[in-house]
């Protein structure tokens, strides 16, 4: 096989044992963008200068006998809003378009000591706000297995980059399910870890108490190996936990014997696409053969997630984005009047419109006399779906269910209806309000399509996660499928 | 006509004296060049975030135990909403309902009455920067911002609506400030912005107890700022209901040279703040044991000190008040009579001819350059005798001017004072000869003319003369 369609573990037997270097590794995944970034298009800025010093770097090191991180060499994406120092950082906004920030972000800094070669910065919705990277300011990517179709999103860059073969890894951030249903629409590993495992440092804020960085990748050896990397407590993160990080691939042991697994009725219920429904009936079949113990559960408040959500969501978003004023950098309106109307152009003008639509939606919520009928009444809510969780997790130690209602959606589909658009993240949102870890791994196919099942665990449980999720990978080859 | 009360509270912000900013490890130095104390986290930048000093805790809590506050058990940071170029994420970071101590309160006495005024909150929030013109705001062309001041840490103070005149509103923010400034946590300094204060003003026709629409009143920069504008603004709130006008809610600035509050914006105008809990910042659980080991750090405040100098140098209130209206000073008083013990004496000197001057140079205790070892020595020599009172003041100025011990100064100037009983005859006895009229005035019974001859003895001796002994003389020469 092609070195772009290997995996991290992969490749890393193969620079260690000197079948390659990592400079041909990282040329080889600049040709196979070369071949096919102009029908993807899943960059806005390509780094393969700085790039092919750092794999250069890695290999003289290793020659010099160096003992190298596993992830040495290894080329790596990252979703346009972490902050990379040097490199432009847009957010997929016309706001930032021009934006290079003086420092790395911490998960940046984490990836440069594992010393993974970054290739380039990847497209999303604008701020991550969406579903199907159609609110990019700049333009739409592609899903490698349909080019008319969405590859989802926010993270919808990352996901495409790395089925295509234009990456071995990628970084994405998840706030309502922007790593995990791109992963699942084009039948990649994506993994949403729990609120506080990564540190949020240099990711540019959408809503902060939802915001998660998480991985991309091919398997899910790949993805524990790299949230050995990325987590662990960092002091420039309040909000980031003190707590021991474990060796995730320990986990992967391929013995889920006994393991307790609930199915929520809510997940398999109305708005599921009834061919999704049976993909999901197999793994659960395979969870079964594989000795594990598979019951209905229920979380009584699951539809009240997505209400929840966008008010909690756009609230914090309403205040995260009022410092994209055109005072300091990024884009400024040209032809102000005075210090107010600098301020309406330069947001008018630099902001797309989902966008907009949220910052108003937020600035609403907490707005003088609808503060609690609102954003409190949302928190309350937020409470309710935590202790749905807290329940399910006293009686099992895993659930499962789709990571999306449906596969990957036709460009221009669900453009004109944001509502049919929120729909699409209707069974991970909870997810990120309970703060609890997740993961999407490729579970079969409807019509030609990648099918994402999710996995779901309790705070820090990665490591149970991991282990389900790999021993159904070890069962199966949904994952060792390529896009033509 | 009716009478009206005022009822007034005042909103004071104070800085914080920590070497580093609220959430980050920027320097807070006054003064640097613009732009100086910034990183990515104070300037705002995309995906930074904030983490709390704790050092700025530690002070909130100081101020909060000192103003006899309930310190919270746990608290947290939200939100303020609004747009302005100083302030780079375009909200503020501050406390909404969960301020870090709440329900205090500080003891005044205005014209020999104590009062007690309620504190109803202590919060710790950031500071903003500061826009630079060319000009005025209106005629330049466009403003300039420095971030250097972006992320000080602040206390905001409010009190309850308690006080009821301008003369209270001023001896409440004078308490306030020695107290603060006694905990070491802020040098509460008007002038350079690190001790601010706003009014709520109302007025209400005595004996109602219903509150009357209040305004508030900002850009007050000093305590006489603060007690005029206050003056005014209860006379025009009167003057308004008294020609059967309305006061209404708004914000107002005070106008320092025009002398009168100046309507800034209308409630109408006023803005939402949409305040919301920062999700960055995890809530402050405080541990009680530190709250009771800060509280066991707490230095000895203004009202205890002003009790012990008096109890333990027999000094009357009035001093010991004026001598412990900051630590500074009562420090160096301290200092002085622990080196020379006489109370009283030190204290007028300190009230007195030192304030007089530091008054006149617009100086600090801090700043003036006799040590109270100085001073000491230098009233030491007064009461032994080896100077007069008149000497001791020259000696005094010339020692507040260079810094110079009181025995170099007086060496240097000769101005040792003459004690020799010979020396005094002699001038006593030329005086009576060249003074004839006023002899005879003191002989036929005007004994105030003495005092005209004393004056040409001491003259002649350019004061160096013992003023006792001229006096004993003259009376002996002339009784004869």
């Amino acid at each position: 096989m092609q070195l772009h369609h290997l995996t991290a573990h992969q490749l890393h037997d193969m620079l260690v044992s000197k079948q390659i270097s990592a400079e041909e590794l990282t040329r080889a995944v600049f040709e196979r963008i070369e071949q096919v970034e102009d029908k993807i298009r899943a960059y806005i800025t390509l780094t393969k200068e700085q790039a092919l010093e750092l794999a250069r770097q890695v290999d003289r090191a290793r020659l010099a006998g160096e003992v190298l991180p596993t992830l040495a060499g290894i080329p790596l994406a990252v979703k346009d809003n972490m902050c990379t120092k040097g490199v432009r950082t847009t957010c997929a906004s016309k706001i930032l378009y021009n934006y290079t920030p003086p420092y790395d972000a911490t998960v940046i800094e984490h990836l440069n000591q594992a010393r993974t070669v970054m290739v380039g910065k990847t497209n999303m919705d604008e701020f991550a706000m969406g579903s199907s990277c159609e609110n990019s300011a700049f333009f739409t990517t592609c899903n490698p297995w349909d080019n008319a179709r969405v590859p989802g999103g926010s993270s919808g860059g990352s996901a495409a980059a790395v089925a295509a073969g234009e990456t071995i890894l990628a970084l994405g951030s998840d706030t309502g399910g922007s790593i995990r249903q791109p992963a699942s629409f084009c039948g990649v590993v994506g993994m949403k870890p729990t609120y506080g495992a990564v540190s949020r440092y240099g990711l540019v804020a959408y809503a902060s108490s939802l915001d998660q960085i998480g991985p991309l990748a091919r398997d899910v050896t790949d993805c524990a190996m790299m949230l050995n990397v990325i987590c662990g407590h960092d002091p420039l993160d309040s909000t980031s936990a003190p707590y021991a990080v474990p060796d995730y691939t320990a986990f992967l042991t391929g013995d889920i014997k006994g393991v307790k697994i609930g199915v929520p009725r809510e997940y398999l219920g109305e708005g599921i696409d009834p061919a999704v429904r049976e993909v999901i009936q197999k793994a659960i079949e395979t969870y079964t053969g594989l000795g594990a113990v598979v019951e209905e559960t229920t979380l009584p408040h699951t539809e009240y997630a997505l209400p929840a959500y966008y008010i909690i969501a756009p609230a914090e978003a309403s205040s995260n984005l009022a410092r994209y004023d055109g005072v300091r950098y990024g884009y400024r309106a040209a032809e102000a009047e005075d210090m107010v109307d600098m301020f309406m152009q330069t947001r008018s003008e630099g902001f797309g419109s989902e966008v907009k639509r949220r910052i108003m939606l937020g600035t609403y919520a907490l707005s003088a006399g609808y503060y609690d009928a609102y954003y409190n009444q949302a928190l309350k809510v937020r409470t309710l779906i935590k202790a749905d969780f807290d329940r399910a997790f006293k009686q099992f130690d895993l659930l499962l269910g789709p990571t999306a209602p449906v596969t990957a959606f036709k460009r221009g589909e669900k453009v004109d209806d944001p509502l049919q658009m929120y729909m699409v993240d209707i069974c991970t949102l909870a997810i990120n309000l309970a703060g609890i870890p997740a993961i999407s791994i490729p579970a079969g196919m409807v019509d030609k399509l990648p099918v994402g099942l999710q996995l779901i665990g309790r705070p820090f449980g990665e490591g149970d996660i991991l282990r389900a999720a790999y021993a159904f990978e070890q069962h199966t080859d949904h994952h060792r499928m390529l896009p033509e | 006509m009716a009478q009206y009360e005022a009822v007034i509270g005042l909103e004071v912000h104070v800085e914080l004296k920590t070497d580093t900013k609220i959430f980050c490890h920027s320097s807070t130095e006054f003064g640097a060049d613009p732009n100086h104390h910034v990183c990515p986290v104070c300037l705002g930048l995309p995906g930074v975030l904030p983490v709390v000093n704790k050092k700025v805790v530690e002070y909130a809590i100081k101020a909060g135990l000192a103003l006899n506050c309930r310190i919270a058990a746990f608290s947290k940071f939200d939100r303020k909403n609004y747009y302005y170029p100083d302030l780079p994420k375009n909200y503020q970071i501050s406390q909404y309902d969960l301020p870090i101590a709440e329900h205090g309160c500080l003891e005044i006495n205005v014209h020999g009455v104590d009062k007690r005024i309620g504190i109803t909150r202590l919060h710790m929030e950031e500071d903003a920067g500061k826009l630079v013109h060319h000009g005025t705001i209106s005629s330049t062309p466009f403003s300039l911002v420095d971030y250097n001041r972006t992320g000080v840490p602040l206390i905001e103070i409010v009190s309850e609506p308690d006080m009821r005149s301008a003369d209270e509103a001023v001896a409440y923010l004078e308490k306030l400030k020695a107290i603060i400034q006694y905990t070491g946590v802020s040098d509460c300094k008007m002038q350079e912005g690190s001790l601010r204060c706003d009014a709520n003003i109302s007025v209400r026709p005595a004996g109602q107890a219903e509150l009357g629409t209040k305004a508030e009143i900002k850009n007050m920069n000093s305590f006489k700022a603060l007690h005029k504008a206050v003056s005014y603004e209860i006379q025009r709130q009167i003057k308004l209901l008294e020609s059967g006008g309305k006061v209404v809610q708004e914000t107002r600035t005070w106008d320092e040279a025009r002398g009168e509050t100046l309507s800034m914006r209308s409630k109408e105008e006023a803005h939402d703040y949409r305040y919301l809990p920062d999700p960055d910042l995890a809530p402050l659980v405080i541990d009680r044991a530190w709250v009771e080991a800060i509280k066991a750090g707490l230095p000895e405040l203004p009202d205890a000190r002003r009790q012990r100098l008096v109890t333990a140098y027999g000094l009357p209130e009035y001093d010991a008040m004026v001598l412990t209206s900051s630590r500074e000073l009562a420090d160096y008083y301290e200092e002085c009579v622990q080196i020379y013990n006489n109370p009283k004496l030190v204290s007028n000197w300190v009230m007195g001819e030192l304030a007089r001057m530091m008054n006149a140079g617009g100086q600090d205790i801090q700043e003036v350059r006799i040590s109270p070892a100085q001073l000491a020595k230098l009233l030491q020599l007064l009461a032994e005798g080896t100077i007069s009172g008149r000497i001791a003041r020259t000696v005094l100025e010339e020692m507040f001017n260079t810094g110079k011990d009181a025995g170099k100064v007086i060496e240097e100037q000769g101005l040792v004072q003459i004690s020799d009983t010979g020396l005094i005859e002699k001038v006593v006895d030329e005086v009576i000869a060249t003074n004839p009229k006023s002899v005879e005035d003191y002989r036929s019974g005007k004994e105030k003319a003495i005092g005209f001859l004393v004056g040409q003895v001491m003259k002649s001796t350019k004061g160096k003369a013992n003023p006792g002994l001229v006096n004993e003389l003259l009376k002996e020469k002339l009784n004869k």
